[in-house]
C-alpha cells in the first residue's frame, strides 16, 4: 500500500467513527450511551489528526498533531468524568437515566447498578 | 500585560480554592477587580510595540503559543471586564443572602474566575487549536456553574448543555484537524493567507461554523439554552446570557472574517442571516408566551442573538470602493454595538429579574403583580434595560439597530428591514408584559424578603453601561478600524495589528 492510500484508509476510518459516535449522541436516548457517543466521536478526531502527523513525517511523525492529541485527550477524560458525574446525580435525584423529562422513571431502571 | 490579564484570573481561581470558605467571597472579588483593572491598563495605557503581543516562554509560533491583540479583541476585553466585574460585585451578597445559602455553593468563584480567564485567553489567543481549548474550558466551567443550583430541572438542564457544547467543540475540533492536514499551520494569520477553495477547506469552514453555531445557540440549535440560562442562579445567567455565548460568536467572527475571508460566498452569508432572522422571531415570539420570568429573559436572549447574525450577509461586499466601505463599516459597528449592548443589557436583566425572584420567592410573571411599587431600583433597571433590547435612543441598542438599518439600505438588502422592526416590536411586546404586570394591582400582601442594597445597585449600574454605550460608538468603531489597518476594508478584511 503507498503512503497516500494508508493516510486516506486512516482519514476514512476517522471520519467513520466521528459519524457513528454522532449518532450515537443523537439517536441512543440513555445517558451512558451518549456520553460514549461523545467519546467516539473525540477518538475520531484523534485518530485524523494522529494519521495527519504520520503523512507528514518524512524520519518521525509530526509532532505538533501529537500534542494536540495529548492535549485533546486531557480535555476529553476531564468533560467525560464531569458528565458521568452529572448523569449519576441526575439518576440520583430523580431516576432518569436519559434526558426526557416524560420518561417515568420505572422501578427496575432505577435499581439497575 | 497581555499575560497579566489571563494569569491574574487563574490564579485568582487557584487561591479561592484554597481559601478557607468564608474568605472565599473577597478573595474572588480582589481577584475580578485586579483582572479589570489590567484589561483597563492593556487597553488604555499606549505601551510599546510589544504591548498586544506576546509569545509564551519566548516560544513564537508555529511551536509555541502566541498571544495576541488587535481592536476586535479590545472590544470584547473591555466588554467582558466591565459586565463581569459588576456581576462579581453582585455575586458576592447575593450567594451570602440566607435564601441563597442553601443552594449557594462556594465554588461559585473558582469556576467564575477559570471561566473568566478562559474568555480572557480566548479573545488574544492566535492559533486555532488553543481556541479549542479555552473553549472547553469556558464551557465546562459554564455548565458547572449552571449545577450551582442543586435542583433536578438544573442537573437536567447543565447536562443538556455540555452534551450540546461538547458536540459543538467536537465538530469544530474535526475542522482543526482537516485544516492542519491541508495547510499544516495552526495560526490565523497563517491560515488566512493560504486558505484556498479545496474540498477539505470548505468541509473544516463549515464544521468549524456549525460547531460555533451550536454553542452561540443560533435558531434552531437553540434547543439548549433557555433551560440552561433559565434554572441557573441568577449571576450565573447573567454570565452565560451576557458573556459565553459572546465567546463563540468572536470565534465565529475569527473564523469568518480571518481564516476564511476568501470562501466565504454571498449565498452562505444570507443562509447565517436568515437564520438569524428566524432567531429573532422565533426567540421573541416564545418571550412573550412565556409564564416564568427567566424563561422569558432566557428566550429574549435566542432572540437578541439573531441581531448578530445580520452582520454576517451585511458585510459581504458586491461594490467595492467608498460605498462598500461605508456599508460595511456601518454594518460591523452595528453588529458589534449590539454585542456589547446586549450583554450589558442582559446581564442587568437577569440580576434585577434576580432580585425580584430573591424578594418574592417565586419567578412566576404574575406575581410581579404583588410588588406594588415596593422595588423601585430593580424595576426601573429592567425598563431600562428593556429601552436597550428594543432599541429606543439613546442607548446602545438603538445604535445597533440603526447602523443595522443603515446598513441594510445601502447594500440594498431590503428585505432585513422588517425583520428588524417587526423584532423590536415584539421585544417592546415581551418587555411591556413585565412592566405592565409591575403596574397591575396587586392580588395579595405578600412580604418581600428584603434585597441588599448591592445588589440593586449592580445590577442598575449595568443597565446605565448599556446605555452609556450609545455615547462610546466613535470609540467602537476606532478601535475596529485600528484593526482594519493592515488591508484596504472591502476586499478583504483582516485585524492583525501592523
Amino acid at each position: 500500500m503507498t503512503e497516500l492510500d494508508s493516510f486516506l484508509l486512516y482519514a476514512l476510518t476517522a471520519v467513520i467513527l466521528f459519524a457513528l459516535g454522532l449518532s450515537s449522541l443523537l439517536s441512543r436516548r440513555h445517558l451512558l450511551r451518549k456520553i460514549m457517543g461523545l467519546n467516539i466521536m473525540s477518538a475520531g478526531a484523534f485518530l485524523l489528526f494522529i494519521s495527519v502527523a504520520h503523512r507528514n513525517g518524512k524520519v518521525f511523525a509530526d509532532p505538533v498533531p501529537q500534542a494536540m492529541v495529548i492535549t485533546g485527550i486531557v480535555v476529553s477524560i476531564s468533560a467525560t468524568g464531569f458528565a458521568l458525574a452529572l448523569a449519576r446525580r441526575i439518576r440520583k435525584k430523580t431516576g432518569l437515566t436519559s434526558l426526557d423529562y416524560r420518561e417515568e422513571p420505572s422501578p427496575e431502571n432505577h435499581n439497575r447498578p | 500585560m497581555m499575560v497579566l490579564i489571563v494569569i491574574i484570573p487563574f490564579s485568582g481561581a487557584l487561591i479561592c480554592l484554597l481559601m478557607p470558605k468564608r474568605m472565599r467571597g473577597y478573595a474572588g472579588l480582589a481577584a475580578a477587580a485586579a483582572t479589570c483593572l489590567t484589561v483597563f491598563l492593556l487597553a488604555f495605557i499606549p505601551g510599546g510595540e510589544d504591548t498586544f503581543h506576546h509569545a509564551l516562554g519566548g516560544w513564537g509560533r508555529p511551536l509555541g503559543i502566541e498571544l495576541q491583540a488587535d481592536g476586535l479583541s479590545i472590544i470584547f476585553l473591555l466588554l467582558t471586564s466591565v459586565t463581569a466585574f459588576l456581576i462579581s460585585i453582585y455575586a458576592g451578597p447575593y450567594f451570602d443572602s440566607p435564601r441563597e445559602q442553601k443552594t449557594a455553593d462556594y465554588h461559585f468563584w473558582t469556576l467564575w474566575l477559570l471561566l473568566w480567564g478562559g474568555l480572557n485567553a480566548l479573545y488574544v489567543s492566535s492559533d486555532i487549536f488553543n481556541m479549542y481549548v479555552l473553549l472547553e474550558l469556558i464551557s465546562l466551567a459554564a455548565v458547572a456553574l449552571t449545577t450551582l443550583k442543586e435542583e433536578a430541572e438544573a442537573l437536567i438542564a447543565a447536562l443538556r448543555y455540555l452534551m450540546a457544547a461538547m458536540l459543538g467543540s467536537l465538530v469544530f475540533l474535526l475542522g482543526v484537524a482537516f485544516l492542519y492536514a491541508e495547510y499544516g499551520v495552526l495560526d490565523l494569520g497563517g491560515l488566512g493567507v493560504q486558505v484556498q477553495t479545496t474540498l477539505p477547506t470548505i468541509t473544516a469552514f463549515g464544521l468549524m461554523v456549525f460547531g460555533m453555531l451550536i454553542k452561540t445557540a443560533l435558531f434552531p440549535l437553540h434547543f439548549w439554552l433557555p433551560a440552561a440560562h433559565g434554572n441557573a442562579p441568577a449571576p450565573v445567567s447573567a454570565i452565560l446570557s451576557a458573556l459565553v455565548i459572546k465567546s463563540s460568536y468572536f470565534m465565529l467572527l475569527r473564523i469568518w472574517f480571518e481564516i476564511f475571508p476568501s470562501i466565504t460566498t454571498y449565498a452562505a452569508a444570507q443562509l447565517l442571516g436568515a437564520m438569524g432572522a428566524f432567531a429573532i422571531l422565533w426567540g421573541s415570539f416564545q418571550a412573550v408566551r412565556q409564564e416564568r420570568l427567566k424563561l422569558l429573559v432566557a428566550h429574549s436572549t435566542v432572540s437578541q442573538i439573531g441581531y448578530l447574525f445580520l452582520l454576517f450577509p451585511l458585510t459581504i461586499a458586491q461594490i467595492t470602493g467608498e460605498q462598500g466601505a461605508s456599508w460595511n463599516m456601518q454594518a460591523w459597528t452595528g453588529g458589534i454595538c449590539q454585542t456589547v449592548s446586549h450583554a450589558a443589557a442582559k446581564a442587568a436583566l437577569f440580576l434585577a429579574v434576580g432580585n425580584i425572584i430573591h424578594a418574592l420567592g417565586t419567578d412566576r410573571l404574575i406575581s410581579l403583580r404583588d410588588i406594588k411599587g415596593r422595588l423601585p431600583l430593580s424595576v426601573f433597571t429592567i425598563g431600562i434595560a428593556g429601552v436597550n433590547l428594543m432599541g429606543l435612543p439613546p442607548s446602545g441598542g438603538f445604535v445597533a439597530k440603526w447602523m443595522l438599518l443603515n446598513a441594510v439600505i445601502s447594500s440594498g438588502q431590503w428585505w432585513w428591514i422588517p425583520i428588524i422592526v417587526l423584532g423590536s416590536l415584539l421585544t417592546a411586546g415581551y418587555v411591556f408584559l413585565m412592566l405592565g404586570h409591575v403596574f397591575a394591582p396587586s392580588r395579595k400582601a405578600v412580604v418581600l424578603q428584603s434585597v441588599p442594597p448591592a445588589l440593586e445597585i449592580s445590577a442598575f449600574a449595568l443597565a446605565l453601561c448599556a446605555i452609556f454605550i450609545g455615547f462610546t460608538t466613535s470609540g467602537i468603531i476606532d478601535l475596529l478600524q485600528m484593526g482594519f489597518h493592515t488591508m484596504p476594508m472591502p476586499e478583504a478584511i483582516t485585524w492583525r495589528l501592523p
